[in-house]
């Protein structure tokens, strides 16, 4: 995002894990910080180093060690890239439990190391179920090597888990063992424009009871993030007549075993919502073929780039309860008003999108440019705003570089000691990823 | 002599169900032909002339009576006219084939569809207008339209990129691709005309079929004939022997210095003049 910028002089591209021990050992002996770096796709600095600490990208270790084709259970290491797991077990009729707009470089070590989430949370969980086992190098240089492919394994304290989502903070991820699912037979999605937020919730009520199974995703995007998308040149799905009269939209997606079967489903559902007395919908449009259904998606994953287009953007990654999406978009902008920072000259849009099924929201604010004012008015205010629904400041993003000094908006007293202390048994000599998560 | 009254336009629309353009083909381990068994839609030639008809309409109004949508195929086809019939069409043809039997060829097709205008001739709601892809993408023969013009003996304007009608002068004015550029003419109704991909670029992409649409869809008519009941012969005249994957290209190497390069040349037998 251009909002971080290291000053290391050296990058090491070890190719086994026996050379990152090495590395590590040697950074471990002469106190030297270490950034582990995947694909250098996240979005809030944790694998950007903030001084000169030596960068030690995964991108040579790039190896599948092995695909079980009958438990689907993935060995890879941690340095393949995401679309290139997904294409090698894609024969086999598998598919990665985790999907993001980033699968195109991001890494499965960081994504693990990140604890992604991503668009197929909702049918699939999150990577602390689906990850079996790891391989890390821990920041003495010891290789934990706890890359079993059991889905059951009550002995003890389940280490791995510490390291999904610690940042590379605890230790270099070096091997990841990972079920994934059966390939869905039949995909369908849909766009529904809806006339007022309000009706997200029943809706996604309605849909959850009548697709069950199916459902794969519930993606929300509020109007001002599709005129955005559309703008951009992301797609185009419903007619400016259909747009005009709608809040928010809603994406629909089903993977099922038989077409027929999910049809059939879907067939129901719309007659559900079109016949209804009071219609929660207004209008929506259902793809026809694999081509308009890479189109609908695109439209939901151009937003980011939408955003990026249309100018500088602060995101803001929440969890927070499901009726309060609009609220909290709704109050930022007033927020943002009341201090007269709402314009062309300084916050253009503030706009809304996200995973309604896992009450994750983006909320983006898009400046002309980064300046201090706008950012003194969005922080603290957001993560208060946060903090008073109970929710989360960093849902799927992590902590970074960027959110260290505002975990305690979402961690108490005693939760951020013990995962200092954590920090402190793994690493005591503070050279892993220095300055992320807990500062 | 007194004008004759302005008469409604009926149009035809000819779809065909084809192997999506988004999937990877593959050739069937028997080498018959490609694997089936994979996600269909409306051949996009077609999805394009399903879509200028019904502009058609919202251009012209009510001086369109009728668009119908017509395909010969199995019983999975009549998801396809379900497609053309969401995008606007009001009715459909479904001219049934059994699931097992082959793909007819471009001269039973022309000569079913001859058939069904010669009907809808004797029931007295004549087609004016008959709107359908240059070509399939499944077998890219791009022969139907031509074959249907000749056996009707009406006028053809393939590779469409626009299409205007007058309706008092029962005439069309086509803009057609051809070979550096485009080529206007001016055709009376009745009228064959076929689709190329340029109206992608002189107007927005074919539409989505919006859930209100898709479900008025499902109530609209779908008349279902064979080919005995058109009194045509669907059986293919072609027999194929062999589909096969072309040889895989065998890329090139490197070398490391221009005495390597020299080498390998001389190797090839290509020397210097």
């Amino acid at each position: 995002m251009g909002k971080y910028k290291g000053a290391s002089s050296t990058v090491l591209k070890p190719k086994t894990t026996h050379q990152v021990s090495e590395i590590v050992k040697w950074c471990h002996h002469r106190r030297i910080g270490i950034v582990p770096q995947g694909g250098n796709t996240g979005l809030v600095g944790g694998s950007v180093p903030l001084n000169n600490e030596l960068i030690l990208s995964l991108s040579n270790m790039n190896k599948v060690r092995s695909f079980d084709p009958v438990s689907g259970i993935l060995v890879a290491d941690a340095g393949c890239i995401l679309q290139a797991l997904t294409d090698y077990i894609a024969p086999h009729n598998h598919i990665m439990p985790l999907d993001l707009g980033a699968k195109g470089s991001c890494q499965i070590g960081g994504n693990v190391s990140t604890n992604a989430g991503g668009l197929r949370l909702l049918r699939y969980g999150s990577l602390h179920g689906s990850i079996l086992g790891l391989e890390v190098v821990l920041p003495d240089g010891t290789v934990l090597d706890q890359l079993t492919t059991l889905r059951k394994d009550n002995t003890g304290y389940d280490l791995k888990q510490l390291f999904i989502g610690a940042e590379g903070t605890l230790g270099v991820v070096t091997g990841v063992s990972i079920l994934t699912p059966a390939a869905p037979q039949a995909s369908n999605n849909l766009i529904l424009a809806l006339p007022s937020f309000d009706n997200v919730l029943s809706l996604y009520q309605i849909v959850k009871r009548q697709l069950s199974e199916i459902l794969s995703a519930f993606e929300f995007i509020d109007r001002t993030a599709y005129e955005l998308a559309v703008r951009h040149n992301q797609g185009r799905a419903l007619n400016d007549d259909d747009v005009q009269g709608a809040e928010c939209f809603v994406l629909v997606e089903t993977s099922g075993g038989k077409r027929e079967h999910d049809e059939e489903k879907l067939t129901t559902l719309l007659e559900t919502l079109l016949d209804a007395d009071q219609p929660l919908i207004n209008t929506g449009v259902l793809s026809q073929s694999p081509a308009q259904f890479s189109s609908l998606w695109a439209l939901r994953e151009g937003v980011t780039e939408a955003v990026s287009k249309e100018g500088k953007p602060y995101k803001y990654d929440i969890s927070v309860p499901l009726s309060s999406f609009k609220r909290v978009v709704d109050g930022t902008r007033e927020h943002l008003r009341s201090k007269g920072l709402l314009g062309e000259h300084a916050v253009k849009h503030v706009l809304g999108y996200g995973h309604v099924g896992d009450g994750n929201l983006h909320l983006n604010v898009v400046a002309s440019e980064y300046t201090q004012e706008i950012q003194d008015a969005l922080e603290p205010y957001i993560f208060e705003v946060v903090a008073s629904h109970r929710g989360s400041i960093s849902a799927e993003h992590g902590i970074g570089a960027m959110k260290t000094h505002a975990l305690h908006y979402s961690k108490d007293a005693v939760s951020i000691s013990l995962m200092k202390r954590i920090k402190e048994m793994f690493d005591p000599r503070g050279i892993m990823n220095p300055g992320k998560v807990i500062a | 002599m007194r004008p004759s009254p302005v008469r409604l336009l009926n149009i035809l629309v000819p779809v065909k169900r084809a192997v999506d353009y988004a999937v990877k083909i593959r050739v069937n381990p028997q080498q018959t032909g490609i694997d089936t068994n994979v996600k269909h839609s409306m051949n996009p030639f077609d999805e394009i002339a399903v879509e200028e008809a019904v502009r058609l309409r919202e251009r012209l109004k009510t001086a369109v009576k009728s668009i119908q949508a017509v395909t010969i195929g199995p019983s999975k086809s009549s998801e396809t006219l379900r497609t053309a019939l969401a995008m606007g069409a009001d009715s459909a043809i479904h001219v049934e084939l059994p699931d097992s039997s082959a793909a007819p060829e471009p001269l039973a097709v022309a000569k079913t569809l001859r058939a069904i205008i010669q009907r809808k001739q004797e029931n007295s709601e004549p087609i004016d207008l008959v709107i359908l892809g240059k070509q399939a993408i499944d077998d890219d023969l791009g022969l139907t339209g031509q074959m249907l013009a000749g056996l009707l003996g009406w006028p053809q304007a393939t590779f469409a990129s626009k299409l205007d009608l007058d309706l008092d002068k029962k005439s069309a004015l086509v803009v057609r691709e051809i070979d550096g550029g485009g080529e206007e003419i001016q055709c009376r109704l009745p009228l064959i005309v076929t689709t190329d991909l340029r109206y992608l670029l002189c107007n927005t992409e074919p539409r989505y079929a919006s859930l209100p649409n898709i479900m008025k869809a499902k109530k609209k008519p779908i008349e279902k004939l064979t080919a005995a009941d058109l009194g045509v012969d669907l059986t293919p005249q072609l027999e194929m022997l062999k589909v096969a994957e072309p040889p895989k290209r065998i890329g090139g190497g490197k070398v490391d210095s221009v005495d390597g390069l020299i080498a390998k040349l001389k190797e090839a037998g290509i020397t210097a003049v």
